[in-house]
């Protein structure tokens, strides 16, 4: 049987209960740690939550910019906050108060986008987020991350309530395969190698990093191609020392992500290379500008080559 | 300070709103004169809330929703000790942190404000913390007549009654008048006590440059055990100069030697009154 995400996944959960476990942890034994929903309690798996620990937990309703700007309140008077929203809303009809009451006053809140990217898949554009690290990334004072597995996730949910600035976390609700038994060091801003090879290297992010990981044993198998491939799970501030080293070695370069190709992982990464006359032959694999396509995510991501085959075909067509 | 020393610090202040507005050739100068007394009753009368102990967790909180009348809080906290007044020769200047609206860069500043429609959220926010946390803190927040359209306002006041936050008070500042034109012609909020009683408010209206009744009213607080209270301040844009009172320009109007000379004269003449 071929590997798929699925099948590799059997034993590990989504991103989005690892949320909400390790939230659990952290309440159990820290008043401050308080939970900020829009209606959204059900879909962020906080139910159970908010039954253990009623008192931690603040409905606002279906209003986001309240979600938000109530979220930078408590977060002033020195509570430990995770406001908790699928991130299509958050990041969009938030923006300005992500920009002003959180990021700019400095108010450290931890932004979580829940059933990020196409998550929600046939729901349609109006539930898919493809433009948060475009535009988050333009907003001083903000950490950007999107933990690729249950490891990644829990280690950033930890990290973010101790954190005294501003972060936004998404993922998405897709079981997730654990990608390396051996890397086991998490720190924002530092990616994640998750496998070594030695012709090219894909970058991914979040929940395109399983495939990446599918697509470097598919190369490897059926072409001889060795790939490393790399967990850029904090898209701001970018790893740019592992970035210098990955393109000093002057091989090709692919990226991959559950975001518009416009703005987000590749764009960040080009700019780098480009500024730093690195010139390795580089492909940007995302969303790209169009109606996108309806399906599951899954469906989604075929389309767009967001998927073993599609990644492996871009890695090829990039050459050794 | 008596209601007649509170009264006298208002000519003051408003002289200085002038004075720094006049040098920066920048300024919001009509909703600082319409907001003044409401910002010297809290700072010098109602809050408790001082310079040496702005880190305490129990301090009230004044978040300026309304952040670009930014004068009348500069120099309410510059007289209160948050920072020397000659700091304000810098405003508006280049790499000053007293910029044209509210930011944390500024001792005694809550929060960085100025887009509309975010101090109330802010506010309920702080407001919960303090239940929460059994403080006995209050929150005050001033809203600006115009910024009421703005829809995050009434979500954040169907928070603050949702969870019954009698510890935040919301003063509107009802000058009645925006950049366009009358808030009435603009987009109306009338009649604005209705609307929040209806979203589970407290409601009281007030003189807003009238020192004793905003004294009162805030003695008065909260106005109903487990409500969320509203002052609604009738106040006049460009309040104690007789040219810029309810004449639009002065939104943003900043004066020229002589219109800054007459309106100084005329605050003189205002203060000597007291003597």
């Amino acid at each position: 049987m071929d590997a798929t995400i699925e099948n590799i996944a059997v034993s590990q959960r989504a991103n989005l209960e690892v949320f909400s476990g390790t939230l659990q942890q952290l309440a159990q034994t820290d008043r401050d740690i308080i939970v900020v929903t829009s209606d959204s309690r059900g879909s962020g798996k906080l139910v159970p939550f908010g039954q253990k620990f009623p008192e931690q937990i603040i409905e606002v309703g279906i209003a986001e910019q309240n979600l938000v700007g109530v979220s930078a309140g408590l977060a002033s008077a020195g509570k430990k906050v995770f406001a908790v929203s699928p991130a299509c809303f958050l990041t969009a009809r938030a923006l300005e108060q992500i920009k002003n009451d959180v990021a700019y006053s400095n108010n450290p809140v931890k932004l979580i986008g829940i059933s990020a990217g196409v998550s929600y898949g046939a729901l349609g554009s109006t539930h898919h987020s493809l433009h948060d690290f475009a535009v988050l990334r333009t907003i001083n004072n903000l950490i950007v991350v999107a933990p690729a597995d249950n490891f990644e996730t829990e280690q950033a949910i930890l990290l973010a309530a101790e954190t005294d600035i501003p972060v936004y976390i998404r993922f998405g609700k897709k079981q997730m395969p654990l990608l390396s038994e051996d890397e086991k060091t998490f720190e924002f801003g530092k990616g994640r190698i998750v496998r070594q090879g030695s012709d090219l290297t894909i970058i991914g992010t979040g929940e395109a990093v399983a495939p990446a990981l599918l697509a470097a044993e598919k190369l490897g198998l059926e072409h001889n191609i060795s790939a490393t491939v790399v967990s850029m799970h904090t898209i701001k501030p970018l790893d740019y020392d592992l970035l210098r080293k990955i393109a000093a070695t002057g091989r090709p370069i692919v990226t991959v992500e559950e975001h518009s190709v416009y703005g987000g992982l590749g764009e960040a990464c080009a700019s780098f290379l480009i500024q730093n006359n690195f010139c390795n032959r580089f492909k940007i694999i995302g969303i790209p500008d169009e109606y996108t396509v309806t399906g599951s995510q899954t469906e989604i991501f075929n389309h767009y080559g967001i998927s073993e085959e599609g990644i492996a075909a871009a890695a090829l067509g990039l050459g050794k | 300070m008596s209601e007649k020393e509170l009264a006298l610090k208002s000519v003051e202040y408003r002289k200085k709103i002038l004075k720094y507005i006049y040098q920066a050739k920048a300024g919001h100068t009509g909703g600082s004169l319409s907001c003044i007394d409401i910002l010297n009753v809290l700072y010098n009368y109602t809050m408790h809330v001082d310079a040496s102990h702005f880190d305490s967790p129990d301090r009230d909180r004044y978040i300026q929703s309304k952040g670009h009348t930014v004068e009348a809080l500069y120099v309410v906290l510059a007289s209160r000790g948050f920072f020397p007044e000659s700091d304000l020769e810098t405003l508006c200047k280049y790499q000053s942190h007293y910029i044209g609206h509210p930011t944390r860069k500024v001792h005694g500043v809550e929060q960085n404000t100025g887009a509309l429609g975010h101090g109330l959220s802010l506010s309920v926010g702080a407001a919960i913390a303090a239940k929460l946390d059994k403080r006995d803190y209050r929150v005050f927040t001033v809203l600006g007549d115009g910024e009421l359209p703005e829809g995050s306002n009434w979500e954040a006041a169907l928070s603050a009654s949702h969870y019954k936050l009698d510890n935040l008070c919301a003063i509107l500042d009802k000058n009645t008048l925006q950049i366009t034109g009358p808030t009435s012609a603009v987009c109306n909020t009338d009649p604005v006590d209705d609307k929040f009683e209806a979203f589970g408010w407290a409601v009281r209206h007030v003189d807003g440059h009238d020192i004793g009744e905003l004294m009162a009213a805030f003695d008065a607080l909260p106005f109903e055990k487990d409500k969320p209270s509203l002052i609604i301040a009738h106040t006049v844009k460009g309040k104690g100069v007789s040219y810029m009172e309810n004449q639009l320009k002065w939104h943003h109007g900043v004066p020229d030697k002589q219109q800054y000379a007459a309106a100084i004269q005329e605050l003189d003449l205002l203060e000597e009154t007291f003597s």
